[in-house]
Formats: C-alpha cells, structure tokens, sequence
C-alpha cells in the first residue's frame, strides 16, 4: 500500500483515548496478512503475533505504538435555547491554543459534525479576555435543533477531530493524529518487510490504547506479553514554525533514536548498529527524566524490560496540521524490520553482559 | 579513614548509567554473598543466605544512583549543552566542576564575569538553559572524539574526614549502599536477605520497582540518606532533622505512609539496644518504599535514613557517629526480625 | 441504617491508621462473606464465590479519611502539621481535631484571628492544650481526623467522612444483600485512597481483577457558581465515564445503564475534571481490568459537612446488587 494512502486512512479513523474501536478495526484489517494471530484485550490494546524461525522456546520482541489520538468527550449538552450546544472536556493534551473554529464530530447516536465555537472575546469576563478560548466558553456548534441534539447525544460522548491528510511540498504530509498513526504506519511497513524475511525472534506487535492519559496500554499490555525486549515506537518534535531551537532534528532527517533512562543503552546500541547496516542516517534524541512515551511504561513491567525508543520528527505535535516526511515514516519501518532480523539467541546474553563490562 | 565510604562516594553512577558503581559493590560484596544477578535496568540483586531458623525473605533496598546532568547537546563554539538528572536546584550548579562520560572528561560550568553584568543581573538566578560545560574544546568536531549526546556528567568531590563528620558527594545514597554492604560482609541472620542495589532511584524510583516484584518479599527496609535541614533559625517550625542526633526513621512522606508495624519494631529496638533515633519530619520527598510496597498485593515496608547537610549538591555532609548507628539500628532491627510482627489485625484471620 | 452507618461515619480512621474502621466493618460482614482476609496495607478483603466461569470483580470502597499528622512541636507546645490527602486551609481554623489516643485539639492560624486570604497549611497550628513540649500529649507521626457528629436531616445526611464511609456502608449492603453470583466477587474495603489511591494498587496486584468497580463520592454541579459537572443531589446515583485518572471501560458502563434502565433506578453521567478514585488503580494492574464507578453525589466534598442523600445511597446499593447479580456482558 502507498505510504500516503496508508497514512490516509490512520489518520482518517476516529480513535481517541478510550475510544479507540475504530481505528482497532482498521489496524486489525491491515495488520492481518502478515501476522498468524490478532486480538483485542480489555483495555482496548490491539495484539498482532507472529512466530520466528529460531529454535524454541524462542525469545520475544515486542514492538508498542499507541494508536489513541488526543480528542474531546461531551461533558454537558446545553439545551436552552433554540439550538443545542455541546461542552467539551479534554481526552489527552488537547492543545486548546488552536481549537477556536476547528472542525469535529460528535459521536452520539449517529456522527454529527460540528464546528468549535465561543462568544466572542469582547463578551467574556474581563479575566478571560486575552486569552485563548478555554472550556468554559469553547463549546461544540453542531447546527441542531435542541430537541434533535438531546436526543442524539449523551454525556460521555466522544468527538474526535476532522481533517483530512493533505501533501505538502517535498515528501511532507500534514493532517490531525500522525501522532501517532505515523508510527502504527511505520510497524505496518516493518511487518510487510517482514514477510519476506527471516527473523529468529518471535513477534507481538502491539497497537497501544490510551498512551495520551495515562500510558495504559503501555503497562497492561507488556505485563500481558512479558516480552524479553521491547522497543516503543513515537514522535518527536521536529524543528518547525514555532520551534527553532538547537537539539531538535529536521524533518527527513530519518528517524530518531532516543537516549535515557527509559532506554537500555544495549537497545539504543543495537539500534545504531541496525541503521548503520543498512546506511540510514538517523539522529539522537536524549530525556534526562521520562521519555513521555510508552517506553516509560514498558520498562518497568514485572521484573523489567530492555527497552528502545524510535522516534518519527513530527512538526506541530497536538494540533490538526501535524506535519511528518513519508520518507521518516518509512525508514523507521525499515529499520525495525532490520533490526528485527539481527536479532539472535544470544542477543539477551549480550545485553546482560553490557551492563558489567568495563568501558574500554 | 572510612574506606568503603570513600570508595563508594568517589565513584561514579549517574542515574541511567550506574554501570561504574555496580561493578564496584559487586567487587565488594562478592565474597559475602551467595549469589548475584543484574536485571535488565541495571539493579544489582545479592542473596545473603539465612541459617534457615526463620520463613522470610527480607529485601534491603539502597539505591546506588547519584543525581548529575546529562549532555543533550554540542554547541559550535564546543562547548555542551546539558539537562539535570535528578532534583539540582539551579542555584547549585553555577561554578561547579563535573567528569563527563564513559571517558572522564573534565569539565567545568562556566559563567559571565559579574564586571560585565548590569547590577540587577548580578542578582538573577541563572537558569540552566543558559548555562553550558566547558570540557576546553576549541569547537564541536573536537568534542566527538571525547563526549558523546547522552553521556552522563557527575560532580567531582573528594572524600573527606573533619572529625565528628565527613564531606563527600552523594552520601545520598552511597551512604546507604555502605551499610548494605556492611551488613552482608557480617554474620548471616535467622532468614534470607536479598539485597538490591537499585537504580534510578532520583528519576522516579524506577530500579526498586521490578526489583521487588521480581525478588516478592515478606517485608523491605529501605536504607537512604535523608536531607538535614539543622542550619541555624529562629523559627520554631522548620524541619527538625540534624546531623548527630542518630539515624532518623521515616513515618511518612509525600508518596508513602510507612507501614507502623515496622517503624514500631525499627523505634522499640533502637531503644532496647540504646542506639539514638529521631523521627524524619513527615510531608514531603519519597524514597523506594513507595514502589515496593504496592507490588504482589502488598509488602511491608519502611525506610531508615542517614541524615545528610547539603542534599543533591557537590559536597554533602554526614556525622560519621550517625552513620556507625545508621548501621547498627539497621543490623539490630533485622536480628531481631520475626514473622508475627506483620500480623495486622486484632482480629482473626 | 443508622446505628452502623453513625458509628462508621464518626470512627477514626485516615489514611495509614484506618484500625478502627476495619475493626467495625470486619465485625460487620463477617458472617455474610465466604471469606476475610487483611493484606498486609491492610486492605480488608471479603470474597463472595461465584461460579468456575464468572468474572473476577473487584470492588473498592475506601476506608481512609482525610486528616492532619504532626510534624514538630514548638517548645510552648503548638502542634504543627502537615496534611494527609488533601485538606484545604479553609476548613482548618476554629476546627476541632481528634488523635487516636483520644486527644482533642483546636486548630487556628498564626497572627491574626481573621486574615484577609487564608495563610497556608504551615502557618496553622493546633492547640492540645499543653503548655511545653514536655506536656504534650501527641507526638511527631500521630495523626488526627476533623472530629464532627454525624446529623441526619430528611433525606439528607451529613458528616465529616461521607467521602468515603457512605462508599463502605453501600459495599457493606451489597454484600449482605448479594444472595447469589456468577462472578468472584471481591469487595475490598481500601486503605490510604486519599493520598493516591495507594491500597487499591496493593490490592489490586494481588488480585488481578477482570473488572474492578470503585464506590465513592463525587462533586456536585447544584451549587451557586459550582464547576460545571452535570451531577445533582438526589438524581441518583452517577455512573462515572472520565475522571483525571482514568476512562471508564465503554462496555461496563453500558451495562451499567443498561442494568439501571431495566431496574428503573435513577442514575446520571457524570464526567469529572477534578479528581478520581480506586478506579483508577484497578484499570492499570496487571494485564489490566475493565474499570468503573459508581458515585455518590455529595457536597461539600472535603469539608467537614460533607451531604449526600439518601436515595441516592439506596439507589445505589439496588443497582450494584442487580448489577452483581446478573452476567455482565463488556
């Protein structure tokens, strides 16, 4: 499948944090050529496994990218006047910055499109008046009827937010969720190269729910697999409008590999030596603290797990003109698939030693 | 001369990088104990066996992190951008010399002349952001051979004796991971000990975490080196934790309620045994027993401190008084260790 | 009710010494549960069996209220504390607290009787009535609760632990009236909820539940200029979808409506933005459960006077009683 259009319908699917079922269904669609067996846990996560050809019992990866997206949930339907309108409360780190006029739906009984609206700023309390609309005032336009709007929509509702991917110039691609269905893209691409060959190691690939509250899927379902490795696939911010800073990659710069407490130094290795056998160029991202993705979670299942951060530059992360490079996308599909396939029986042996060795 | 305290505080283990120190306290201990492994974030884990008197297994927990900085980035000019690994107050790290990497590079946090300051600036805090390590590299090619993006720097002390205490770097928690180490070179207790030296203990106590679910104790006692606030005051309301006045015991802080079963055993030992306590203000900081203690439907666990001056900082300071009955409050708690005292209610069961 | 429900609602219990509550509600359900445990936080556990083929459930209601512990005391013998769980500045003055040994106190603030803003948690003390140090009759590390009587007033009923004794008393209920089950059904009556949900955790990694239901108070959007939350007193009982610590599961709230509709007993949605409860610790243990709520609509949360009504309490217990009852389909 072309990368566009496999970012097409990622991003397209409604499937904010808790309400991932969507976005579930078309993941299981793409996912299931390549592996022998799907299924969904309680939490909402999506398991695709798929056996090696080393000799049993055989050692496990896993490979986590939370498909949840940030999102709004309807918290009260205001039913006083002629028209019905909706307050929104947040799922996920909703940049409210951009949410005047921006375009959702409401998924009640049926979808109901909808605009985001607020009185204008010259009519809020003083106190409010130069800032950005907040919740008290952001309220959802869905064009209805009160009677019609109450009977449709419920408290506890979920709306996700409307927009198609669009190119850019160069290989650049811009829409809402590329975080972080540019990394469920990027897993769909290393399990097709997967088909065609050779990996030791068996496979779960994992489609996290719920990574943008609390990391859930993260903890559940690594405690579920117990995997004997793990590597978390994420965005990162990407030097653009806004950000000019030092330290942050370019887009098409290929993907980061991340470096910190929430990373095995014998995975980032690994990671290195994969992108170097096959000649990609890949930068280096650091975190002094938490990695704030589900790596911070999957390292600390059970007794442990090493762990590897990859990382897709991503500009504008939490707003509807998220922007990534297909080519990023693609190469951090590749290289997990290279990675995957260096990995052998003594691969764990060779982590545990790294962690006694003397430098040189 | 303190050897094992000297050793221990000069060495190096940044949190996420603890390799350095690991090694050392397996040297150390390697003779005492029965068995070790490492896991796979790093935690050191010794079995001292027991005499088989007794059905428990008892985890001791101290981690042997340090808190540091971490270089995120190289300038053009060659000099290193970097972030704090653990709590370091800004305020610390202005004119401070550190080792960086798996390499040992000197380097130093440099600062604009004051003569060239405006007067107000004189009297700003200077924010890290703006600050950067000088390792002397004329520009950023110089610079890859020597450090890499990642690497961790820690402070550079050297371990010192001025009578009644001692200075060093990271007694929070060398100090800690040295009376571990003394209670498993010392004669064996009625039951098991698993020790862990765990890591990433300044970065969210992560380490203890799967060290514990992985070890599953009866109970966890948790050996840490707690700040003491006894500069003089007037107030009559400040934290009441000082050098000299014994090891202090914990009750309860921002993360955890520490189970009273132990801190009763931990208080009526010290007074039976005439070893000086004080109680460690509750309210705020955390240490492991917070992770330990949800782990497998529950662990009883609690959390004996040395008191240490000038926390998180290059040179900290101990009473080497309090750290002799640091050691034998703990060894005396453990000695006399039984199962009925995790019996928790009056009523049956 | 009520002589149960006084004593539960008046007992000293907060968060890291709930003794006495375990004692009377272990007193309470004993003889209606296949079996009792304590684990060692001391979260009380009362299994009720089902079938080989049932969901495992988990239950929590939490035993902890909140209240203040000693930090230091001055040389003329004024407490100084710290909060266990949140307590606000403006429930402190004029206040009176209780220790476990029984002794009473009054907690004021430094300086002037009646400050303009409320000074913080540090600049307040309490009076035990000592007049040195050496006097003192309480101790770094002890810990009091705000001492009020429980008062009864129509439907109304007030008290300074609703949050989350009334949560207990429904989980007690339930369990006397829960005849028969397909699940494995544990209630667990939680310790140290108010400083983060902490026994839940335990208990939960223990038990690794397929679904785990918190029973606790939640806010009211009734009062004048109150937070828009759209949960009314006397509405019944609140099915939670979201708080700031979790998603309810989509399918255990369906089938917690679905249950309510069918047994017509009131019930609202509630979405909360300023808090949350064991819920949240059930969801996360282990391979993870299916996680909700039932709240008690209550005012005043955190206050002395904390007002819940009664109708609500009983729909509540009818509800989890129906809900226990019957397979559930997620």
């Amino acid at each position: 499948m072309k990368t566009f259009d496999l970012l097409k319908n990622l991003t397209e699917t409604p499937g904010p944090s808790g309400f991932e079922k969507h976005i579930t269904e078309n993941i299981s669609q793409l996912w299931e050529p390549f592996v022998e067996i799907i299924h969904v846990d309680r939490i909402g996560s999506i398991f695709a496994s798929k056996s090696g050809s080393g000799i049993e019992p055989r050692p496990q990866i896993l490979l986590a990218a939370h498909m949840d997206e940030i999102g709004l949930m309807v918290k009260e339907v205001i039913n006083r006047g002629e028209y019905g309108f909706v307050r929104v409360t947040n799922l996920g780190g909703v940049d409210i910055r951009h949410l005047y006029n921006q375009s959702v739906i409401i998924h009640g009984r049926r979808d109901l499109p909808g605009v985001m609206a607020s009185q204008p700023a010259r009519m809020l309390p003083d106190e409010r008046k130069n800032e950005p609309f907040g919740y008290e005032d952001l309220v959802v336009d869905p064009g209805l009827h009160t009677e019609t709007l109450m009977e449709l929509v419920d408290i506890g509702d979920f709306i996700s937010f409307r927009q198609p991917l669009r190119k850019l110039l160069g290989n650049n691609v811009t829409g809402k969720a590329l975080d972080n269905r540019a990394s469920v893209a990027a897993v769909t691409i290393c399990l097709e190269e997967l088909q065609d060959r050779h990996h030791e190691w068996d496979i779960v690939a994992v489609a996290t729910a719920q990574e943008e509250t609390r990391l859930l899927g993260a903890y559940t379902a690594t405690f579920a697999q117990a995997p004997d490795a793990a590597i978390a696939i994420d965005v990162t911010f990407a030097k653009g409008a806004g950000l000019t800073d030092q330290g942050y990659p370019e887009l098409n710069s290929g993907p980061m590999l991340d470096i910190g407490p929430n990373v095995h130094p014998g995975m980032f290795k690994a990671l290195k030596e994969a992108a170097e056998a096959i000649e990609m160029e890949v930068s280096v991202g650091t975190h002094a603290r938490g990695s704030g993705t589900d790596a911070f979670g999957i390292q600390v299942a059970r007794s442990g797990v090493p762990t590897g951060l990859v990382a897709i530059p991503l500009r504008s992360m939490h707003t509807m003109v998220e922007t990534v490079n297909k080519k990023d996308v693609e190469r951090a599909g590749r290289l997990l698939a290279e990675f995957i396939t260096r990995l052998d029986s003594g691969f764990l042996n060779h982590l545990a030693k790294a962690m006694m060795e003397e430098e040189e | 001369m303190n050897e094992l305290l000297k050793k221990l505080t000069e060495a190096t283990g940044v949190s996420s990088a603890e390799k350095e120190i690991r090694i050392l306290i397996r040297d150390l201990i390697a003779d005492h104990i029965a068995a070790w492994h490492v896991d796979s974030l790093g935690n050191l884990i010794a079995l001292k066996s027991g005499t088989g008197e007794l059905d428990l297994r008892i985890m001791l927990d101290a981690h042997m992190d340090e808190v540091g900085l971490m270089i995120t980035g190289v300038d053009s000019s060659g000099l290193l951008r970097f972030e704090t690994v653990g709590g370091i107050d800004d305020r610390t790290l202005l004119g401070k010399v550190v080792r960086v990497g798996p390499k040992k590079v000197t380097g130093v946090i440099g600062a604009r002349p004051i003569h060239l300051l405006k007067t107000n600036q004189r009297k700003s805090i200077v924010k890290r952001e703006s600050m950067r390590i000088d390792i002397g590299a004329k520009n950023k090619t110089s610079v890859t051979s020597k450090v890499s993006i990642g690497d961790l720097a820690s402070f550079i002390t050297e371990y010192e004796e001025l009578g009644p205490t001692a200075i060093g770097k990271a007694f929070d928690n060398r100090a800690g991971c040295a009376a571990l180490i003394e209670i498993l070179r010392g004669k064996p207790y009625p039951f098991d000990i698993i020790a862990a030296f765990t890591v990433q203990e300044e970065v969210g106590l992560r380490g203890a975490k799967v060290a514990a679910y992985g070890i599953n104790p009866d109970a966890a006692i948790v050996l840490e080196c707690t700040p003491a606030y006894d500069l003089p005051t007037d107030q009559d309301i400040s934290p009441n934790v000082a050098l000299g006045k014994g090891p202090a015991i914990y009750v309860m802080d921002r993360v955890t309620i520490q189970d009273p079963r132990l801190i009763s055993h931990i208080m009526r030992t010290a007074e039976e045994n005439n070893i000086p306590f004080q109680i460690r203000q509750p309210g705020g900081g955390g240490t492991n027993t917070a992770v330990i203690q949800a782990v497998h439907g529950g662990v009883p666990a609690a959390t004996i401190a040395i008191p240490g001056r000038h926390p998180h900082a290059p040179h900290m300071m101990i009473n080497l008084d309090d750290y002799k009955d640091y050691v034998k409050l703990t060894e005396a708690t453990l000695r006399s260790l039984k199962p009925q005292l995790f019996i928790r209610s009056t009523l049956k069961e | 009710m009520n002589t149960m429900l006084k004593q539960l609602l008046e007992i000293h219990g907060p968060s890291g010494f709930e003794d006495q509550v375990r004692d009377l509600i272990y007193l309470e359900i004993e003889q209606f549960a296949d079996s009792i445990s304590v684990d060692s936080m001391g979260n009380l556990i009362a299994v009720k069996h089902g079938q080989a083929d049932g969901l495992k459930i988990m239950i929590a209601a939490h035993m902890d209220e909140i209240g203040l512990m000693v930090s230091h005391i001055s040389k003329e013998g004024f407490v100084r504390f710290t909060n266990i769980g949140g307590v606000s500045p403006l429930i402190l003055a004029g206040n009176r607290v209780q220790f476990a040994n029984g002794t009473l106190g009054v907690v004021f603030c430094e300086g002037k009787l009646f400050p303009k803003d409320a000074l913080p948690l540090e600049k307040h003390y309490i009076d035990v009535g000592a007049s040195s140090k050496g006097d003192c009759p309480v101790q770094v590390g002890d810990a009091a609760i705000f001492k009020r009587d429980f008062v009864a007033q129509g439907n109304r009923l007030i008290a300074k632990s609703m949050d989350d004794r009334i949560g207990c008393y429904i989980a007690i209920e339930t369990l006397k009236r829960l005849e028969e089950t397909p699940h494995e059904v544990y209630f667990v009556f939680s310790v140290q909820e108010e400083v983060g949900t902490r026994g839940a955790q335990a208990a939960a990694n223990g038990i690794l539940p397929d679904v785990g239901i918190a029973i606790d108070v939640t806010p009211t959007g009734d009062l004048p200029e109150s937070r828009t939350l759209a949960v009314d007193l006397g509405k019944g009982p609140a099915i939670k979808v979201k708080d700031t610590g979790m998603i309810a599961h989509t399918g255990l709230v369906r089938a917690m409506r679905n249950c309510a509709e069918k047994e017509e007993i009131p019930y609202q949605l509630e979405v909360l933005e300023f808090g949350s409860t064991d819920a949240r610790s059930m969801q996360i243990a282990g391979p993870g459960s299916a996680a909700g709520c039932v709240s008690i609509p209550c005012r005043f949360v955190h206050s002395q006077s904390e007002t819940v009504d009664a109708s609500d309490v009983d729909n509540a217990i009818k509800l989890l009683v129906s809900l226990l009852s019957e397979k559930i389909d997620l």
